[in-house]
């Protein structure tokens, strides 16, 4: 029998009948498509007991109760806590994208010490006992040589627990230079202190106004509580129809909040406070205040009244600020007319708020309609009253050393004035600093004149890191003790920036610590032990959170089972807490000081003006932005690589530049390579950049892209504070 | 005729003579053998090859456990507070009883050995998990529509062993969910889970098959 063709395809015929009437094809088919719905190299959380974790968020100030669900071990989604006073179930895009930041590639994983060259991102994994070890070889030879104050420290903010062990291993170890970023509450502290007597900063009962007049304040762009903010719009949107809210948004562009207002009015930017004075001489001059309460409770009318009859008529805070002469008059008559009217203070989202006089000069105005201190209004912001550390004891090494010269002469317990600490080691020969500790923050990219931050950094011996991240400042230190990550460690989150209750909340670990890194608590307290004498006798806590127990004691087992304290009931208490208990307009000097914030730059040189512009997508405090939220971002903020930054029609024709256009931006602290996005939702002669691009670490999502703000602004002190107050600086834009 | 015309005849019968070498009862021949091959193959080797064969961790028996419970299967599978389903009870279920090694049986030492004492969960092999595009709930389906366990899961229940896990070699899903039976074909409710057996009792239930995202989320 010999096979031919004939018999070989009569074979294939028969098998495919054959196939064809066998489950091979069907089953094929069923399985492949599965398989694609299924892809293993598709990340599924692991199967296992479902459970939640009640805890707060603490990406930002804003505090927001969170429920996080966990299958087994595993984190997989955060949700805004239903039950929690802040922010009723909402979160924002930050907040829900937290797991991307814990489980990501960034996170540090081990103490780890520089091998390469400073900044060339080279280190070695090392133990924490070495880690310790370094850092007590460091420590200790400044306490035997009596040079403590060359120990320097940047933190991220002034308050909890974490920061008070900070602050007291400082106080004990005796060196004075604790420094901490500024914030837009220290600012109003201040204002309050001088014109309520009250040191702490100002909250608006935004959900009970009927008026409300933001100078600035980017209220739904991550202004002070931004969970809180969000569920406030909500409800004021979907009352809409029957409310009788008003809200006027002051802004130099066309802001998401702006566009969310009843009523935008463009100033030209830094001149807010100014329209705010001349709203104050309309309504003196028209009597529309309240004249009782001024005449009984105020101090220092007088010399307000004259100061704006002289230099803010509505005549002139029309050109200055650029509006017509009859809206800010009309302003101040609907503002009046209102029954709970309130001004805000803040630019953007409370990170480059103002100055402490612009605070004042808009703070009058809620004087004028007496709307302090009562609901609908403004107060100073309460607090859940905690327990104090117990006193330290230091020793005479100490106090030779908190007596030495301080870097910041200013400086109390801690200074608010960290561009001070660069100016100061990066002007010197041989740095005055020999140690550098940052917790909490990343100077390297947040502060502003770069090169001087960068001059700085390279002349500090030794940089002790407490970063969970590798970000900029991380990758300039010599040495890394890594924090655990916000969903990892127990602590404490304060009532949130603009919020009027008190309120106390308990951050929980949800997950084991992934790695292995430390409380930064639990490392200064092994630091201070490590010291020995009146260091270690000020920290006699076995570990952070038993000193975290020790102080919030009174509301432990509240904050275990249900997560936060609230007083809800809280009412202000209807007193002025000045000397004089009246309100003070002008403070303890005779006559009202008011200036515009200089901006720096010559007017030929730099013909336009450079401002940032924050939005509730970027992070712009120097923490990492996840891949969610920069994926989110339209190609008119970022396109590739490149950043856009915003011009008006009118400026893009004389400069001769299109939309997306590359152009060479200029400042006097340094340029940039970017595009441009040509829109009318901002003034002429403006240039706006978003804030938080610009990384050069973090992953690839982030680094490479856009420029940092920082890089091309320097610092410009407040009056009264000294703090940087800088909103801008003078720019120029060229076709590249 | 010329020469040439000759010789083209002869080549013709040459080649009719070559395919009557293969006549109609070759080619049907070799027609069955191709089919007999393929059906051979697509019914009996190509489930084989499909699937791969796993054993339990544990080896266990349904039918004695059933027996000296109180509560039937819910003394084991039962909802937990928030409505989840302990479809695979925990270690700790177990290690209420076998604290320590009871009887002689060697599934028993293993379990109290292996497990129990070192705290580690059983990595059960589960016969009836859906791929992970399912949503599936089974509060739905017990409380509020108070269907029988074995409704899907059949006699389960009364098994004495635990059977051979069949994993399919290119979705890792358990063969349980396309059945047994290779062809698809289902005496009983319990014989099949494929998508289309969901849909059929919704369609009974709801009168309609009902929405793609009320299972795939």
């Amino acid at each position: 029998m010999k096979i031919d063709r004939r018999a070989f395809l009569s074979l294939s015929l028969g098998a495919a009948a054959g196939t064809a009437i066998s489950p091979v094809p069907w089953k094929l088919i069923d399985d492949s498509s599965i398989w694609t719905q299924n892809w293993p190299w598709t990340p599924v959380p692991p199967v296992g007991k479902v459970t939640y974790v009640n805890s707060v968020c603490t990406l930002c100030p804003g505090g927001c109760g969170i429920s996080v669900r966990k299958s087994g071990d595993r984190a997989i989604k955060i949700e805004g806590r239903d039950d929690h006073p802040i922010n009723k179930g909402g979160i924002c895009m930050l907040g829900l994208s937290g797991l991307q930041l814990l489980y990501g590639p960034t996170r540090i994983q081990t103490p780890l010490k520089r091998v390469g060259k400073r900044g060339e991102n080279k280190f070695k994994p090392i133990s924490w006992n070495e880690a310790l070890d370094i850092v007590q070889k460091t420590l200790q030879p400044l306490r035997e040589k009596k040079k403590t104050n060359e120990l320097a420290g940047i933190f991220g903010t002034n308050q909890g627990t974490v920061f008070d062990l900070f602050s007291r291993f400082f106080q004990t170890f005796g060196s004075p230079n604790l420094f901490t970023m500024p914030s837009a509450e220290n600012i109003s502290a201040k204002g309050l202190e001088i014109m309520q007597g009250v040191n702490s900063p100002i909250s608006y009962d935004i959900e009970n106004a009927d008026y409300i007049l933001s100078f600035g304040a980017g209220l739904v762009d991550g202004w002070g509580a931004p969970g809180k903010m969000f569920v406030a719009h909500g409800d004021r949107k979907s009352a809409l129809k029957q409310s009788k809210v008003r809200f006027v948004q002051i802004d130099s562009r066309l802001s998401n909040t702006a566009a969310k207002a009843d009523t935008w009015l463009s100033v030209k930017p830094g001149t807010e406070a100014a329209l705010a004075l001349g709203m104050a001489q309309y309504i003196i001059k028209e009597g529309l205040y309240k004249q009782s309460f001024i005449k009984r409770y105020s101090n220092g009318f007088n010399a307000f009244k004259e100061f704006v009859n002289k230099e803010y008529t509505p005549k002139k805070a029309a050109e200055i600020t650029g509006l017509d002469e009859e809206i800010i008059r009309f302003l101040a008559k609907d503002f009046t007319k209102a029954k709970r009217p309130i001004a805000l203070f803040g630019r953007s989202n409370l990170e480059n708020a103002g100055s402490v006089q612009e605070f004042m000069a808009i703070h009058a105005l809620n004087a004028l309609v007496e709307n302090i201190n009562s609901p609908g209004g403004v107060w100073a912001k309460p607090s859940i009253t905690v327990n104090d550390l117990p006193q330290a004891s230091i020793d005479d090494i100490a106090i030779k050393g908190l007596s030495d010269k301080k870097i910041d002469p200013d400086t109390d317990d801690s200074s608010i004035r960290p561009h001070r600490l660069i100016a100061a080691i990066s002007k010197a020969k041989e740095s005055p600093v020999s140690v550098l500790m940052i917790a909490g923050a990343n100077p390297v990219y947040q502060l502003s004149d770069q090169k001087s931050v960068l001059k700085a950094f390279e002349k500090i011996p030794m940089v002790i890191s407490f970063s969970a991240f590798m970000d900029e400042t991380a990758v300039k230190s010599d040495l890394i003790l890594p924090d655990h990550f916000y969903l990892e460690k127990t602590a404490e989150s304060l009532t949130p920036p603009g919020t009027q209750k008190p309120i106390l909340s308990l951050q929980k670990p949800v997950v084991k610590p992934l790695y292995n890194t430390r409380n930064t608590g639990d490392v200064i307290i092994k630091m201070a032990k490590n010291i020995g004498g009146s260091v270690a006798d000020a920290f006699s806590w076995s570990n952070y959170e038993e000193c975290l127990k020790q102080r919030l004691s009174n509301y432990w087992k509240v904050l275990q089972n249900k997560g936060f304290v609230v007083d809800n009931s809280y009412k202000p208490v209807k007193l002025f807490s000045t000397e004089s208990r009246k309100f003070e307009f002008t403070g303890k000097s005779k006559s009202f000081d008011f200036k515009l914030a200089s901006i720096e730059g010559e007017t030929k040189r730099f013909p336009l003006i450079l401002i940032p512009s924050d939005s509730i997508r970027l992070v712009a405090d120097g923490s990492q932005t996840p891949p969610f939220m920069i994926k989110s971002l339209e190609d008119t903020v970022l396109k590739g690589n490149d950043v856009l930054v915003e011009i008006n029609t009118s400026t893009a024709k004389s400069l001769g530049l299109k939309h997306n256009d590359t152009a060479n931006l200029g400042t006097p602290r340094g340029k940039a390579s970017v595009r441009v996005n040509v829109h009318d939702g901002i003034m002429p002669g403006i240039i706006a950049i978003p804030r938080g691009l610009g990384h050069s670490a973090y992953d690839d999502y982030l680094a490479g892209k856009g420029v940092n703000y920082m890089s091309l602004i320097g610092p410009v002190e407040d009056t009264v504070t000294g703090q940087d107050a800088a909103w801008g600086i003078r720019a120029r834009l060229s076709k590249a | 005729m010329s020469t040439n015309d000759q010789n083209a005849k002869n080549e013709t019968q040459q080649a009719e003579t070559a395919c009557s070498s293969a006549g109609p009862g070759m080619i049907t021949i070799f027609f069955l053998v191709g089919f007999a091959a393929s059906m051979i193959f697509g019914w009996v080797i190509f489930p084989e090859l499909l699937y791969s064969k796993k054993h339990q961790p544990v080896n266990y028996n349904h039918k004695i456990h059933l027996d000296l419970v109180d509560n039937g299967c819910k003394s084991c599978h039962f909802f937990r507070e928030d409505g989840s389903f302990s479809g695979i009870p925990g270690l700790d279920n177990c290690a209420a009883c076998h604290e320590e090694v009871q009887g002689e049986s060697e599934a028993e030492a293993r379990l109290v050995e292996e497990f129990v004492k070192k705290g580690r969960e059983i990595p059960w092999l589960v016969y009836s998990r859906q791929p992970d595009c399912v949503f599936f709930s089974h509060a739905v389906h017990v409380k509020k529509k108070e269907m029988e366990c074995s409704v899907c899961h059949g006699p389960i229940g009364q098994s004495t062993t635990s059977r051979v896990y069949e994993e399919n070699r290119i979705t890792g899903v358990s063969r349980d969910i396309w059945g047994k039976n290779i062809a698809g074909i289902k005496k009983h409710t319990w014989d099949r889970m494929k998508m289309d057996d969901c849909a059929e009792c919704h369609a009974e239930m709801a009168g309609k098959k009902d929405a793609c995202f009320v299972c795939h989320k």
